[in-house]
Formats: structure tokens, sequence, C-alpha cells
């Protein structure tokens, strides 16, 4: 399902819900059930073919193309990581390609969660980004080559 | 009795100045000193007059700075020799780490005696930094690792170990004394023991003994000792290599450089002997002023009250970690170390680990770089917290709390 609204409008939204948790645990829990919302990702698609790899927690990440739009069904092992993914997933998901490829996404920033998506951590999130925006990025330049 | 009155305690931990650091608005509660351990004020400091006083290249300058760091430098061979009841001093070699002493052994060592159809035993257990440099030479040499099976409670399999010592061409055993993951202290004489009488060469890995017990490698027979500085209060970068010399001798060099030859020309170059063979280039040469201060502060305590002290966190902890429903420990051999490896039921280790860092504990999480223990006891990893002299049974109060707190989160 494409909605019709962006990726900063998404992120914005997202940087409001969170400006009402003063404590990390609060924070965290609501993390924990944003994840438990994510839609249930097949069991067929945990496959190594959709894994992304992390040291720590697992991430597994299926795009499907609708049109040029990209949308991602995904799941973790790890309560917190799968609540970031689904954080990822409703920003990014049935957004135009280009968009995807394009995003800052600066939001993760703006509700303190900025050290998760380091490279340098294990939990396969800045793996699964970094995966979201080739999906795209292939998605963008075929487009544009077919005019 | 405790080993330390409470003024001990406090006066230890008061030497430790990263101790007093507030995590996450929390007090530190450092529990990961099998992977590093904490530094005492007098390693910190030592090694900074050596940087203000001493700081000059060891082995090669004939002036004074470079004098007296080559005596700093060969004093700690002298006393890593005695540490290790080594029979000369010439069996200590400087390395990097357990890691790179490891490596050297199989790249020149067993790089020598393993031939096709080789084998290669190494415990279920081991850290990776004891079984993959063995993998990558063996596969050059059409050789092969097998595994000395382990025991649910953390134990080696003895009798398997003999029979395939009897049933296979081993060449090399590689096995660890304790166990990073589940603490395991594994009666390794008698495994070297086994090997010696059947010719077959033995490594000891002994990253995770050497810092908490007294050993001889004498009397455990081994022919291979490693074990790093980091891990025993001291600096990073820095450790050990026992050799026994007279295999040391009959081995290749393995890097090339300054300080490891005897004489270059370009129609050939001959090489320096043990230990100088093996230690090409220029060493971590601050890193001993601070092991040898670390090295004062284990003897000024004592081994035997560090291990009985470690002795007392680790039962401390497992009595109170058994207290907690859905929480099962792994690994009940009857000798460990001060390490308490857990999984929680319904709890990713990852999980655990963010949350317990966010009230200020510092524990380990994930396979501890030792994959094949995890797949033999059926988890993708743990949730570790290991001691050392500075720890607390308050520190592990607030552990269980912690993991109480995170339990009822997740469930």
């Amino acid at each position: 399902m494409i909605t019709p609204d962006t990726i900063a409008e998404r992120e914005t939204e997202i940087v409001e819900e969170f400006a009402m948790f003063d404590e990390w645990l609060d924070k965290y829990e609501h993390i924990i059930e944003l994840g438990k919302g994510l839609a249930v990702l097949a069991p067929e698609l945990h496959a190594d073919e959709w894994k992304v790899k992390g040291c720590q927690s697992q991430v597994w990440l299926h795009p499907v193309r609708e049109g040029d739009a990209l949308v991602f069904q995904a799941d973790s092992d790890a309560a917190i990581t799968k609540g970031l993914v689904a954080l990822m997933v409703r920003v990014l998901s049935g957004q135009p390609a280009r968009a995807i490829a394009q995003a800052p996404l600066a939001f993760l920033d703006r509700i303190g969660l900025h050290e998760h998506l380091s490279p340098t951590r294990s939990n396969g999130l800045a793996s699964m980004v970094k995966q979201m925006k080739l999906y795209a990025g292939a998605i963008a330049a075929q487009e544009a080559s077919h005019g | 009795m405790s080993v330390f009155s409470p003024e001990e305690i406090a006066a230890i931990r008061g030497r430790f100045p990263i101790l007093s650091r507030v995590v996450n608005d929390k007090p530190l509660a450092y529990l990961d000193s099998a992977a590093s351990s904490q530094v005492p004020e007098q390693v910190i400091e030592a090694m900074a007059t050596f940087q203000r006083t001493t700081r000059a290249n060891v082995h090669r300058g004939v002036h004074r700075l470079s004098q007296e760091a080559t005596e700093v430098h060969e004093g700690l061979r002298d006393r890593i020799q005695r540490l290790l009841g080594a029979s000369r001093r010439e069996e200590v070699i400087f390395v990097r780490g357990t890691t790179e002493a490891i490596n050297l052994v199989a790249w020149t060592f067993g790089r020598q005696k393993l031939n096709a159809l080789d084998v290669v035993l190494a415990g279920e257990l081991e850290h990776h930094a004891n079984l993959v440099p063995w993998q990558i030479v063996a596969a050059e040499r059409g050789a092969r690792v097998e595994k000395i099976p382990a025991l649910d409670d953390g134990t080696l399999d003895f009798e398997a170990y003999e029979r395939l010592l009897d049933s296979l061409p081993v060449k090399i055993v590689a096995i660890q004394h304790v166990s990073n993951a589940l603490g395991t202290i594994h009666p390794v004489e008698r495994f070297v023991q086994a090997a010696k009488r059947r010719g077959v060469a033995t490594l000891v890995d002994g990253a995770q003994s050497v810092p908490h017990m007294r050993l001889d490698v004498q009397a455990l027979g081994c022919d291979f000792l490693a074990f790093s500085a980091h891990k025993m209060y001291g600096p990073t970068g820095l450790g050990f290599l026992y050799g026994r010399y007279e295999l040391l001798e009959s081995m290749p060099p393995w890097q090339g450089g300054g300080d490891m030859i005897d004489k270059v020309s370009f129609s050939g170059t001959t090489f320096h002997e043990p230990p100088w063979r093996f230690e090409a280039g220029t060493p971590h040469y601050v890193a001993p002023s601070g092991m040898n201060a670390a090295l004062d502060f284990v003897e000024e305590i004592g081994m035997e009250r560090i291990a009985a002290r470690e002795h007392e966190l680790l039962e401390y902890a497992q009595t109170r970690l058994r207290e907690i429903e859905g929480l099962r420990i792994l690994g009940s051999a009857p000798h460990k170390a001060g390490v308490v490896s857990f999984v929680l039921e319904g709890v990713h280790h990852y999980d655990a680990g963010l949350f317990l860092d966010q009230m200020g504990i510092a524990v380990r999480t994930g396979h501890h770089c030792a994959q094949p223990a995890m797949e033999r006891y059926g988890v993708t990893g743990t949730i570790r917290a290991s001691f050392a002299v500075f720890n607390t049974e308050s520190e592990i109060d607030r552990l269980v709390a912690g993991v109480i707190r995170l339990q009822k989160v997740f469930q």
C-alpha cells in the first residue's frame, strides 16, 4: 500500500511521538512495542537470502517493488532491533525508490537513537539501511535509464 | 569469611581511576574483565613516566635512553620467565597478544609440522583465536582440524580425546586452559600429558588463566603457552608466547624485518636466535613499563588472594543468578574461573546487553568469539559477566536487579 505522505513527514511524526519520553526506559519500551506491531514476516522469508548480517542480532529484509515505489517487510530476532527495524520500515516503506535512495534519515539522531545506526554497532541496522538504499538506488537507476 | 575486608576492597577499587566513571547517569559496574581488565593508576602512571623520561627504541641504540628502555623491556622478559616458571628467558617471546602468539606458532611450527592428512586437535570451546589460525594453516598443508568434544557441563570429554589421539594422525593439540565463554577451568595438564606421551605437540591458550591463577609451564609440560597483558591489569597491545627453547630453535622466522636478523645481504640472510628471531620490527616498547607495574600490583595483592576473591565473586553471582526464574547458567563444571555465562528465556542477549548498559552495567553479550561453543549448547549467544579483583558483591546485586527489571520489560 502506498501512502501519500513523504519520508520527511513520517520522520517528523516519529520525532513528535518520541518527544513525550523523558526516561530511557519508556523510550525503549515504546521501541519494543513498535517492534511487536511490525507485520509478521513469512517463515520462508527468514531465509539466508534475505538476511542482513549483524554480529549479535539478525535482521531479515524483503523488498517488494510496487511501480516506482518500494515496500519493505522485515524482522529481527532481538526486540529492540526489531523496534528500530519497524521505525525504518514505517519511514521508508511505500515511498518512491528515488526518495528512499536519497533520504538522509536524520530522525534517529533527533530521537537520541543515532548510536544504533552506527556501522560499528553489531545489531545489523546500519547494514539494513544500506541494503534498503541499494535496492532503491537500483530501481531508481533503472527508471532513469528507461526514461 | 571474606578474602578482603570492606576497607581493603575500597582501597583496591580506589586504585582503578576508571571505576569512578558514571555511565548513563549510573556508577559504572564493570563486569567484562574476561575481555579486558581495567588498569590501576600505577600502570597508567608508569607508562606516562616512561614516555616522559625514557621513550626510545629498544635493542638498537647505544645512547642512554635506548639502553634504559632496553633494560625495562628485557627486564620484563625475565619477570615473565619467572611468572611462568620457564627454564630460560629466551623462551619468552613478546607479541601483540594471544591471537598473534597463536598465529606465530601456527605459521611457523604448524606449517613445518603439518603434512597432508595430519590432524590438529582443538577443543570444542576454543576461542576463534585458537581455532581459525589452525584451520588456515591446516588447509594450506592439506591437513585438518578436528574437535575435542565438550560435554553438557562445559568440560571436555577426556576419553573421547584419548580415542582421537589414538585413532588419528594428530600432530598438534591446541587447547584453552580456561573457557572465555563459560569459565570452565580445564584440567589442562591431563590433556597435555596425554598428548606428550604420544609425542604430540601442545599449545595452551592461557589468555583466561594466567591473569587469574598461578601456573608453571614446566609442571604443565606444554610446548607453547600464550597470554595477553590487557587481561592482567596491564596495557593493551602486548602479549607473550612461551615456547620450549628446543622447538623455538628449530622454527623458521615468521615476519621478517629489523631486529630478527643475524646478517643480511642480497646473496642471503641469516636469522637471529630465539626469541629475537620472532620479534621483527619495533615492538610496543612503552607497554613493558606498564606491564611491570601491573605485575607489581598482582604481586602486592597476591595471586592466591586474587584467585580466591574472584572465586568468591563467582560463587556469589551464581547463587544470586540461580534465584532468577527463566535464567539458565551455561556451564556447570566443577572448577570455574570468574566467568558466568547465562541466557534468559524469551530475551535476546543483545536486548539484555543494551538494557544493562543503560543501567551502567558493562557485560559482554554475543558469541564471545566461540561460535562452535554456542552451537554446542544450542544458543546464538549468551550474557557474560566476568570478574576481577576490583569487583564487588553490590555490583553483582545490581546485575541481578537489572536482569529482573529487563525481564519484566521483555515478557
